[in-house]
């Protein structure tokens, strides 16, 4: 679980986040939906200590993390898993090295054990057999679950998602969201998604936060966010022509 | 005021590399791979730039030597003197901004367009250490760079003064022991060490704080050699005042 209170932080006296307050719940896929620039990211990297917040909290499970000394935050982040925008993948390593170098980097593992483990990350992610290939041999889809494969591979208590299915095609997409979800019921994590793919939102969408303007504009779950009135939100969902004529027909009732 | 932010930046960077370490076994490996691309990859360019450039030096101060007065062991002298004082550490240092130069920003600035570096950092590793440190040592290794160079240089210039029939063997060889002074091979291979930090640490930066995305890692890249070879000239200058005036 986390929990982020009062959350700001603002560039060269641009406020991008304006006060947010919202829980992230654990073994359940938390969705952070927006429009591109809505600050999303850096909502991310807030929680993630990449930027400073101006002023909030943020607890992990129940810690805050503000408080945190070095110490404290460098073990935390043992803990957490992140899956970039473009999977970053250490494109000088090849994809067993890749999913490796948490363990090389962190435990005192045997190269033999690391590597049986690393082959179990893989083999979930379905890419047995890509253990050789270079991050510029695959496709971008595989890269994706390389990186999963990299961010679960000392098996996190968070794992931070952004924009998981950005670049890939539908198909793809799905089975990235799917695999998430997956990953996220099994090992109980808690897992936050940023996202602006209302695919994404009808397939997982466990609990949704909708941004706007800096602020928490609404919340609830994929159930609710094509029931309600709530017109900021309806303005968002129904943005896409696909999800005007479902509305519609819901309102036909059909 | 934006150059003094940039020098600032520059220093707290340096800070952040001989900050927190990254676990030795991994240093070790990443060190042997700097060297092998930074060092061993400039061999080939270095020794052929160095030997030619001998060789010009030697032809063109025996064309000038007209006045008989003058002996011809000064070819070989001159030739010394110009290889091991500033073609060898200054000429062959612009060079390497160049060609490690680059490589060095663009790989580093590659990694973080790409989100590698906020990857690195996620994980709670010390990227600055990680990715910078190692090249800071690899290039300590420079110094062997620079003496096949000055090797190689009066090696070449030999050939040209001998083979072009300017000058004798003899003479040459005489002309290369003539008013030996050892502090200038210290002075050498000083500004040698300097230029070698320079050589990986401003390109570093260049790469580490870049911002944007593929077209800007071009852009930095060239932006790099610019401010690499201003800082080499200057501390070029600066360390000469101090050594031999
Ligand atoms: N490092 C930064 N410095 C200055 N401004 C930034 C920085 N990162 C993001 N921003 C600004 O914050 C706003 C939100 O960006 P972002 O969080 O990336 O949006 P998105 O919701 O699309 O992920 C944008 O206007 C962006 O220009
Ligand atoms: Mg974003």
């Amino acid at each position: 679980m986390i929990e982020v209170e009062n959350l700001k932080k603002g560039f060269k006296g641009e406020q991008i986040l304006k006060g947010i307050n919202y829980t992230f719940e654990r073994g359940k896929t938390n969705l952070i939906i927006g429009q591109s620039g809505s600050g999303k990211s850096v909502f991310l990297k807030c929680m993630l200590g990449l930027f400073k917040p101006e002023e909030g909290t943020i607890k992990y499970d129940g810690k805050p993390y503000s408080n945190f000394s070095d110490e404290e935050q460098r073990e935390l982040r043992k803990d957490i898993g992140m899956l970039f925008q473009g999977g970053a993948l250490f494109d000088s390593m090849t994809v067993a090295e890749n999913v490796m170098f948490p363990l090389k980097m962190f435990t005192k593992q045997k190269k033999k054990e690391s590597m049986a483990r690393v082959r179990e990350v893989l083999d979930r992610v379905n890419l047995e057999g890509a253990e050789d290939k270079m991050p510029s041999e695959i496709s971008g889809g595989m890269q994706k679950r390389v990186a999963i494969a990299r961010a679960i591979v000392n098996e996190p208590k968070y794992l931070f998602c952004d924009e998981p299915n950005s670049g890939l095609d539908p198909t793809t997409a799905t089975v990235i969201d799917k695999l998430i979800q997956k990953i996220t019921h099994e090992n109980q994590i808690t897992t936050v998604i940023i996202t602006h793919d209302m695919n994404s939102v009808l397939e997982i969408g466990e609990r949704i936060a909708f941004l706007k303007e800096g602020l928490l504009a609404w919340k609830g779950t994929k159930d609710e966010i094509f029931q309600t009135d709530d017109e900021t939100v309806t303005d968002f969902v129904y943005s896409s022509d696909l999800f005007k004529k479902v509305r519609e027909a819901q309102l036909k009732g059909y | 005021m934006t150059y003094l932010y940039s020098i600032g930046e520059y220093f707290l960077m340096l800070k952040g590399v001989f900050g927190r370490m990254t676990k030795g076994s991994v240093l070790r490996s990443l060190i042997f791979k700097e060297i092998n691309d930074l060092i061993l990859g400039s061999m080939g360019i270095v020794a052929f730039l160095s030997f030619f450039i001998g060789a010009v030096v030697a032809i063109q101060t025996a064309l000038n030597l007209n006045n008989p007065l003058i002996p011809k062991t000064l070819v070989a002298y001159a030739a010394r003197q110009s290889v091991i004082l500033e073609f060898a550490p200054t000429f062959i240092s612009i060079i390497m901004a160049g060609k490690v130069g680059s490589f060095i920003t663009s790989s580093i600035g590659s990694m973080r367009v790409t989100e590698q570096i906020d990857a690195l950092e996620v994980m709670g590793i010390n990227s600055k250490n990680y990715l910078i440190f190692p090249k800071i040592v690899a290039m300590f290794t420079y110094p062997f760079v620079i003496a096949i160079s000055m090797f190689l240089g009066i090696a070449g210039a030999y050939s040209a003064a001998v083979f072009g029939g300017f000058v004798s063997s003899d003479q040459f060889i005489l002309g290369l022991q003539d008013d030996f002074i050892p502090f200038h091979l210290v002075y050498a291979f000083v500004k040698t060490l300097l230029f070698a930090f320079i050589l990986s640490t401003v390109p570093a930066y260049h790469g580490y704080y870049m911002k944007g995305g593929a077209l800007e890692v071009g852009q930095a890249a060239t932006t790099s050699f610019v401010w690499t070879s201003v800082v080499l000239i200057v501390t070029n200058y600066f360390v000469t005042q101090l050594l031999l005036s």
